[in-house]
Order: C-alpha cells, then structure tokens, then sequence
C-alpha cells in the first residue's frame, strides 16, 4: 500500500478570513475518507484545495508522491463528483462523460468504449441522449458519478453527493457507492455533513470543526472513543449522552456524583481510573444505560431513575430520563415494560464510558 | 336558489363582457394612435406628388404608384450627389454588422470572465463598465474625435465602427455579466477539472447556453448602432456616411421642390432592418430578457 494523498500544515485563508487551520490528513490506496463536521466549517474548501481549484495559503499537498503546489486541477489525476452535480446543461448525458476525454484529445473509439463500461457499470445505458435537464435527481447523480468513473483517476473527491436526494434514494445510492468503492479500491475523499453517511461509508473518518480537525479516526474509534466534546456530540443518533459530574476518589477507584432534580443524586463507579479532575463530563452512549430487567452483565451499574418519556421505534425504545440536569437517553429492547413517570432500575455500563474535561472538553480517558 | 345564483351569474357575466369590451376598446385607440403615423407615412409614399398636393392626408392612394420609393433608393439628392439611400444604407449595413458582431463577442467575454472567473477587482471593473452606460454621448463627442485622429480612422466606417464597439461594450456586458452570473461556478469547476482551458469552457460550455442573451443583445445592439444619428453625423465624411444621415440630408435638402411621398419611403427604407429584426427575433427577446437561471 502507497500513500496517495498527504496534506502537511494546510492553511488557507480567504483575504483576512483564516478558512482552514493546520490540517494534517495522509490517505492510503484504498482508503475511504469521510470528511465531517457542520455546515461552513471548511469542508467544501478543504475538497477545493485537494483539487487545485482553491489556492493554499501555506503547507504543502502531495498526491501520489507528487507535490501538487504549482500543479493544475486537470493534472492532479483527480475526479471530483459536486453538490450540484454540475452537469453541461447543453450537452447529452454520454457527451458530459466523455468530454474531458475529448478535451484530453482521446481517439473516438476509445471514448465509446469507455463510455459504454461506465454507462453499463452505472445502468444508465439508456439515458446517453438525453440532457440533463430530462433527468430526475437520481440519474443526474448517476451521470455526474460516471464523469468522475470514466477519469479513472488515482483520487475520487465527492462533495456531499447524495445530499440533493430524498432519503430512500439516499439509502440506495449510499450503498451503490460503497459497492463502488469495494470493486474499483479506489481512494476516495468523501465530503457529507450526514454523520451517518460518514459512519457507513468511511474507513477513516475527519471530523472538523470551524476549519480545524478536531479527530481523524477509523469509524469505531471515532464512535467509541470520541477526543472531545464536539466529536462526543456530532457523531452518533441519538447522540452521546454527556452528563456533568462530580468526582471524588475512594481509595481504588473513583466515585462520580451525578445531581438530580429530584431525589437522591445518581452514584456510579470506576475502578480503572483515577486521577480525574474534580468536575467531568461523563460520555455514554443510549445503548450503554439499559433496562435492568432484561440486561446483566459484570460492570453493569443498576441505579433507579424516573422515567421522563417512552419513545417507541420499532426495534427500539427510547426512554429519556433526567440526569445532572439533562436529559438523558436511553436505548431499550422493545419489550421493556418502561412506562412514563414510574421509578425503573437501569444498568450503566461503565466499560463503554468516556470522561471529558468540563472545561477544555478534551477527552481524559 | 338556483333561479337567484343564475341571476347573479346572469349580471356578473354582463358586467365582464361590458369591463372587456371597454378594455378593447382602449387597447383598439391605443393601437390606432400608434400605427397612424406607420400608415400616413405608407400610404403617402405609394402616392404621386400630385395626388399629395390635391388630396387629404388621411386618403387612400387613388393610384399606386413606387417611383417615390425608387427615387428614394437610388436616385434622390443628398447635397450635391444624387443617388439615392442606397450607398449609405449599405455603409450603415457594413457599420452595425460587424459593430454589433465584436460588441456582442467582446461582451460575451466580458460576462464570463467577470461572472465566473471573480478575480480580484472584478466588481470595481463591472461598476466602471455600467457607468459607462450612462454617459452621454456628447460628452465622449470631442474626445473621440481626437481619438479617432491619433488613430487614423477620422471619416471612415472602420473609425465608425470602433466607435460603436466601443460604446455598446458596457451594455454588452452587462447584459452578458447578469445572465452568467445565475449559472453555478461549479461549472467551471467541473470543466477545469475535465482539463477544459479558460476558452475552450467559454466555447463548450458557456456559448451554447447563450442564444437567448445574445438576441436580447443583437436586437439591443443592432438598433441602437442603425438607428444613431449622433455618432454618424460627427464621425463620417461625405462617402461614409450612414443612412441616417443620408435620410436627413434628403429630408433637409432644399433644391427644387419637397417631395413628401419620396421622403417617407426614404425613412420607411432606413427604418425597415431595425423593424425586420423586430419581428423576426422579437420573440427570443422577449423570452431572453425574462430567462432565469439555467437548469442543469
Ligand atoms: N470564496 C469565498 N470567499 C470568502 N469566504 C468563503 C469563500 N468560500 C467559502 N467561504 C467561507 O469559508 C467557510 C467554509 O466554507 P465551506 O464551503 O468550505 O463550508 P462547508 O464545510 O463545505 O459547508 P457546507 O456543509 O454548508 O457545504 C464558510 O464560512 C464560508 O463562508
Ligand atoms: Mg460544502
């Protein structure tokens, strides 16, 4: 395995406006990136840069082993699938694939031959004549896909490709791509604000925030083991539930003091950590509280709390309870007898927890 | 009940149709007061001078007659040279053809380059551009003719030319900037990416979206450079003149005696091309000027 892309130190910045912040990434063949994070947090920018349609500010792009600082986006080997699809509007769907090859001066029978593959890999045969403007959304993101197929480049770069598609086309396509990338092993940088696109689809994950990399991870580090509040917050639905709490050391472990609104305050247990500051956030996901009935295992903690509101979701139920002053989630199997207001034990599986400094919100653990 | 609503649909119908009728009538006014010079003009100049002399203004042509409109083209006097419209309306033809041909191209450009390629101080460029618009043409008057001198094209339909290109450039491009401007710069992104150079995107991809904006700037431009009289009376010499000018020189020539029928052939003749691109692309024009964004 090769490096195809290494970002060193980028900063980029937009006149006085500082964009992008000491990004360092490095992708290996093969390899799906998920850039994540909110909307105007340096994404989309970050993509432009990758592909020579920005210029950087400082740092350094090398892709395949090549510096791309003075390289143009046509020399990069670097297909980009836009938001907008950005199709010719003028040209027929199978003019649109094969006009970069055309530009590129590629003989003719080799441009249908290529289209022909790529029409065929995409199922989108029948459509070559039409324009785009006589397509359904679906298609369009077929068409603009294939433009980036028929490159057949080192590097695939995808700005938030599904997000104009309603939610079951959505599905579909999320799969047709991750087929895609398991056929061709193509290195792709993916850009989605969908953190359960991300989840699915990457095999190491980017989450920034306001133009600075605040984790680089593969899919269950980023889940289980998130580096800060931010990315404890963003990634995972319903999210992690962050409860403040107070700590005390009791000899060989750590007690955590959790205030409630009603009632005595919640007390749960460490034994593996010690050392923690006096006040931490405490990172837990739904499926890690669970009903005490139809759980149990060895670090499970029970605890009784009141149960706010029943949220049933087929599968699952969710129930939230108050805790520390928030509200809390909790993932339950579907048979819980849980019912609003009553007092219910739950489990807290403290293997899964993470601590968060309350104040830097860094991750402690 | 039935009786009652049928009743009041009875009336409320009568009322529409009275409300319609008075609204055609207006519109019938309207478009009479309009077309009546079009017909006095058409009508006297199918006439004989005799007929004009001896006859009313508003009359039909007892006897149809062209020679006014052949002495119009080719044999009516402009000063001392006698040889009708004809040589100037073909300066004119060999003035707004390529005058409106290079605004419209240098336009184009200009629209994609300040619209899709947004480099530094392009807004300041476009302001200065659509100002302008605005100046008057006889503040640039002295100016260009100075210009023209340093140049060498003083009295030529080259000069002429140059002027015109010149001065439709900031409508050109306005025109050309606001219709770019609604395409997604993801475009040019993509065509960049497909290894597309700055004109091969213009060419490819831009050009063949803009038939509706450059009617509207043809029709714009084309009328504008035909029917100038300012420009053309200043910037010309005896042999390049265009047919406006030749048309008031006809109209104001004093010798002999007025020949009304000949006069309004001769401006019907000037008028006819600017009319004919009328009707032939005034529906594109109409349509461009309305065009949205384009759907890709
Ligand atoms: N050409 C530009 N000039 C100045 N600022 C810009 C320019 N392009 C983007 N920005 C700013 O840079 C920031 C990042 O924009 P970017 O488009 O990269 O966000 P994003 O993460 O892709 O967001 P989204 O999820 O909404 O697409 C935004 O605050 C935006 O306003
Ligand atoms: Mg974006």
């Amino acid at each position: 395995m090769s490096t195809i892309l290494e970002i060193k130190n980028l900063h980029k910045d937009f006149g006085s406006l500082n964009i992008l912040n000491s990004i360092n990434v490095t992708i290996e063949e093969g390899d799906f990136l998920v850039l994540v994070g909110p909307s105007g947090c340096g994404k989309s920018t970050l993509l432009n840069c990758i592909a020579g349609l920005e210029p950087i500010t400082s740092g350094a792009i090398t892709i395949d082993g090549r510096d791309m600082t003075t390289v143009s986006p046509k020399d990069r080997d670097i297909a980009m699938v836009f938001q907008s699809y950005a199709l010719y509007p003028t040209m027929t769907v199978g003019q649109n694939i094969t006009f970069g090859m055309k530009v590129r001066g590629i003989e003719k029978n080799e441009r249908e031959e290529k289209l022909l593959k790529v029409a065929k890999q995409l199922q989108i045969e029948s459509l070559l004549n039409r324009r785009p403007g006589q397509l359904s959304g679906g298609q369009r993101q077929r068409v603009a896909m294939g433009r980036a197929l028929v490159r057949d480049p080192k590097l695939f770069l995808f700005d938030e490709p599904l997000s104009n598609l309603d939610a079951k086309l959505r599905v579909e396509m999320r799969t047709e791509i991750k087929k895609l990338h398991q056929n061709l092993n193509a290195s792709m940088v993916y850009v989605t604000h969908d953190q359960i696109e991300a989840m699915t689809l990457a095999t190491k994950i980017v989450v920034m925030k306001g133009g600075i990399v605040q984790q680089i991870g593969t899919p269950s580090e980023i889940y289980n083991r998130p580096s800060n509040l931010f990315v404890a917050d963003f990634m995972g639905s319903p999210a992690m539930n962050l409860i403040p709490a107070k700590v005390a050391n009791n000899g060989k472990g750590t007690k955590f003091t959790i205030a409630r609104s009603r009632g005595e305050p919640l007390m749960l247990f460490d034994d593996n950590i010690t050392k923690l500051p006096e006040n931490v956030v405490l990172g837990l996901r739904p499926e890690d509280i669970g009903d005490a009935k139809l759980r149990k295992g060895d670090k499970l903690q029970i605890s009784t709390c009141s149960v706010d509101v029943v949220e049933p979701a087929g599968a699952d139920t969710y129930v939230l309870i108050n805790l520390g002053g928030k509200e809390v989630t909790a993932r339950l199997q579907a048979e819980t007898a849980a019912q609003t207001g009553m007092e219910m034990a739950f489990t807290f599986n403290m293997d899964k927890v993470s601590y968060f400094d309350a104040q830097t919100g860094q991750r402690l653990n | 009940m039935t009786k009652l609503n049928s009743k009041y649909a009875d009336s409320g119908y009568i009322q529409k149709l009275i409300l319609r009728s008075l609204l055609f009538l207006l519109l019938g006014i309207f478009a009479v007061y309009y077309l009546m010079p079009l017909f006095i003009m058409v009508t006297t100049s199918l006439k004989s001078l005799e007929e004009i002399r001896t006859g009313s203004l508003i009359d039909l042509p007892r006897e149809v007659t062209f020679t006014a409109w052949k002495t119009a083209w080719s044999g009516a006097c402009t000063g001392i040279q006698c040889e009708g419209l004809r040589p100037f309306f073909w300066n004119s033809v060999l003035l707004a053809v390529p005058a409106v041909f290079i605004s419209t191209l240098i336009g184009a450009l200009n629209g994609y380059v300040i619209a899709q390629w947004r480099f530094k101080g392009a807004n300041l460029i476009f302001s200065l551009m659509l100002f302008g618009c605005f100046i008057p043409f006889q503040v640039v008057l002295l100016p260009m003719a100075r210009v023209l001198g340093i140049i060498n094209l003083a009295g030529s339909i080259s000069g002429l030319v140059f002027v015109h290109v010149i001065y439709g450039i900031g409508f050109t491009t306005l025109f050309f900037r606001n219709y770019y401007v609604s395409i997604p710069v993801e475009l040019v992104k993509a065509a960049k990416i497909d290894g597309a150079n700055f004109f091969r995107i213009f060419i490819s991809i831009f050009l063949p979206l803009s038939l509706p904006i450059i009617v509207v700037t043809v029709i714009w431009q084309f009328t504008q450079i035909w029917n100038d009289f300012l420009f053309g009376v200043s910037f010309s010499e005896a042999g390049t003149q265009p047919v406006t000018v030749a048309l008031n020189n006809i109209v104001n020539s004093t010798t002999g005696v007025k020949e009304y029928n000949v006069d309004m052939a001769a401006a019907i003749i000037a008028a006819l091309p600017t009319l004919l691109v009328y009707v032939v692309a005034g529906k594109y024009f109409i349509r461009g000027l309305t065009a949205g964004s384009v759907k890709g």
